[in-house]
């Protein structure tokens, strides 16, 4: 066993200087270090808030839709959020997208249907530039995976708007938000209080609001989550005791060559 | 190397099969009883089954990938998305495989300081040990064009920047890097030939994981005192001590790998692969993986150029230099059983030495964290320390401790050191 401990002790070193390492020198980043919030998909027994995701669709749909899209979310989706099959077929009708070309070859539209992309809010990213001030909305599917500790630095993000210090110059078209790298964004502050009127009655408060839109956010860019969260603790169980078996087999198997006994017959 | 005993099965059908085509006797002479294997072999010798089993899982989960994954730039991302989303259990497949290749150089490196540290390298395991260098050079290729392939950002960019290096190489270079490309760019072409070859060379892997197996049935495994085998009291059978030991290795591995996949199956990729690759807008920094990030600290160490000082002329740039260094670093390690002139084998019985090895050990994650940052500030001079240590290690301090140290006295059999430490 004492080549075990030597294994052990070994890699947790390795390990604890290399992460010690890193993160004292990127705590003297230039950016402010995102807020740390507490999430219920966080840990491995995490699941998504379902009411708070359902929340979040709603914000992402009353305010985020008018710029971003996100290509990778289909309306059949929303059943994971714990929507029924009728509102979800409500929601899509909604949004119209476009359909097959009819006998003569004109072009249609017709009602989203469950199987549907949520419909972007721009044809193509020139649409999407030319409305935004030369800044391109970025897809927001998988926006949480696609930034360093996504939901704290998106939930930082929103909700970090600030007045810029008085030495500070900002660009025409651009607010200052220290959480974003340059601390120059051209997105502006789009969550203020009330914005969005909770259809469970929760109070519509910025933070409540950004919240909300990053946990369903997180959804999108993660859906298998909680199927993940759970298998994890099957497979870690099963090979829990499977390993204890082998342990004890070694034991038993290994006990005579231990006390010294040979297997092999000498010449 | 131990005699071949011939399996005699008690069923007909099957002695009749046996006698055609010896499979049996080969599992029976390989791992199996009729195996003989040191005695005192410790957990660090686990590492190599690790590795194997590591291969297995990633050409199985890499098959069932490549079914549902789509090479061509335009489509790509996409693909592997609709894998995360919508294949049934795609997204365990997918973390499965970029985890695992995380958890196989994980296994590997475990497994070449292992080397290091016992001198699995001496004679007369020169060729295994050689084997085990051309896996690891194949897997780097491997590994590096598997990630090209989700078409991220890093994808990309990685590609640019690693494929770049080849224009290093005088005349020929822009030529190789042109066929590289099949093009004047990584494009379409390129993601292509990549998936091709990603799929391939796993299997060219496995070949070699052959030749590699069948070398060390040949010089029989080392051990930890680095002593030959001198009687049957020495050894036992593979199977089953082995094999159990073996798969208790592999529930602990497989633990922690389980923990990394369901529960941080993205700590050890880098964010900017889930945006989708955009060649005009470079990433702030590009790093590779991190089982690269000491070889690629290498590569940037150096930024002077060779040539007759305080003229004009450059007999070697630094580009070309720096990727001199990297494929030395690595092409080094085939002398290494003439770089060292060490009698005794074993860091045990080597008390200087053992210090060494945990300098470079050392220094590998200084170069790995190194690899990592922006060359800015201290790094670049780090990392050119660093560099120089990793070859002052192998070309100096290698061929001289060899001559100079004073070994431990070594025990007189592996039989009678393991009875020594029972009693005790």
């Amino acid at each position: 066993m004492k080549s075990v401990k030597n294994i052990a002790i070994a890699l947790a070193s390795i390990v604890g200087i290399a992460f010690g390492f890193t993160s004292a020198v990127s705590a003297a980043g230039a950016d402010k270090h995102p807020m740390k919030m507490e999430w219920s998909f966080e840990g491995p027994f995490g699941t998504f808030d379902q009411a708070a995701a359902q929340r979040g669709w709603q914000v992402y749909k009353q305010v985020c839709a008018s710029c971003h899209s996100l290509k990778y979310f289909h309306f059949r989706n929303l059943k994971d959020l714990g929507y029924s099959e009728d509102m979800i077929k409500a929601f899509a009708a909604e949004y119209e997208v476009a359909g097959e070309p009819d006998d003569v070859g004109d072009e249609t539209v017709r009602a989203a249907l469950p199987q549907d992309v949520f419909p972007a809010p721009f044809a193509n990213d020139n649409a999407a530039r030319a409305s935004n001030g030369g800044a391109l909305p970025p897809d927001l599917s998988l926006i949480v995976k696609a930034r360093h500790d996504g939901p704290n630095y998106l939930y930082s993000l929103i909700t970090g708007y600030e007045d810029a210090p008085a030495d500070r110059e900002i660009s025409a078209g651009k607010q200052y938000n220290p959480y974003f790298k340059g601390g120059q964004i051209s997105m502006a502050q789009p969550l203020f209080e009330g914005v969005v009127d909770y259809e469970d009655g929760t109070a519509a408060t910025s933070e409540q609001m950004a919240k909300d839109v990053v946990t369903f956010l997180t959804y999108v860019a993660e859906p298998k989550l909680v199927d993940r969260h759970h298998m994890g603790l099957s497979v870690i169980l099963f090979l829990l005791v499977l390993t204890i078996i082998f342990y004890l087999s070694m034991k038993k198997i290994w006990k005579d060559v231990k006390s010294g006994r040979n297997v092999y017959k000498d010449k | 190397m131990a005699e071949w005993e011939a399996i005699k099965p008690k069923n007909k059908a099957l002695g009749w099969f046996e006698e055609r085509l010896p499979v049996l006797a080969l599992v029976h002479n390989v791992v199996g009883p009729g195996t003989p294997t040191p005695r005192n072999l410790n957990y660090w010798w686990n590492f190599g089954s690790l590795a194997g089993l590591m291969l297995v899982v990633q050409i199985i989960s890499g098959i069932v990938l490549a079914m549902h994954y789509t090479p061509d730039t335009a489509l790509a991302f996409d693909s592997v998305e609709r894998i995360m989303r919508d294949v049934n259990y795609g997204w365990l497949i997918r973390y499965m495989h970029a985890n695992g290749a995380s958890f196989f150089f994980i296994a590997v490196y475990i497994h070449i300081l292992r080397g290091l540290y016992y001198g699995s390298y001496k004679a007369p395991r020169e060729v295994l040990w050689m084997l085990g260098l051309v896996i690891f050079l194949l897997m780097m290729a491997t590994a590096f064009m598997g990630y090209v392939l989700p078409w991220g950002q890093m994808s990309f960019w990685g590609a640019t920047v690693i494929t770049n290096l080849f224009s290093a190489i005088p005349v020929v270079g822009d030529s190789i890097v042109t066929l590289l490309w099949g093009g004047f760019s990584v494009d379409n072409p390129t993601l292509k030939r990549f998936f091709s070859l990603h799929f391939l060379l796993p299997f060219v892997i496995f070949g070699v994981v052959i030749l590699h197996i069948w070398a060390k049935k040949v010089s029989d495994s080392g051990n930890p005192l680095g002593i030959d085998v001198k009687s049957n009291a020495d050894q036992i059978p593979f199977h089953p001590y082995y094999t159990i030991k073996d798969a208790f290795g592999a529930g602990v591995f497989f633990l922690i790998f389980a923990y990394f996949l369901f529960y941080m199956p993205n700590a050890m990729g880098h964010p900017d692969n889930y945006i989708p690759a955009e060649p005009l807008v470079t990433p702030d920094s590009i790093v590779p993986e991190w089982y690269f990030l000491p070889f690629y600290a290498i590569l940037r160490s150096i930024t002077f150029d060779i040539g007759i000082p305080f003229t004009d002329v450059i007999f070697v740039p630094a580009k070309l230099l720096g990727v001199i260094a990297m494929f030395a670093s690595i092409l080094l390690l085939f002398f290494l059983p003439w770089l060292d002139t060490s009698k005794v084998r074993s860091a045990q019985f080597r008390p200087t030495y053992r210090y060494f090895f945990w300098f470079l050990v050392i220094d590998m994650v200084v170069l790995t964290i190194v690899g990592g940052k922006k060359p800015e500030g201290i790094w670049p001079i780090l990392g050119l320390v660093g560099t120089a240590y990793y070859f002052a290690h192998f070309l100096i301090i290698m061929p001289l401790l060899g001559k100079i140290e004073k070994t431990l006295p070594l025990p007189e059999s592996i039989a009678q050191a393991v009875t020594a430490k029972a009693a005790k």
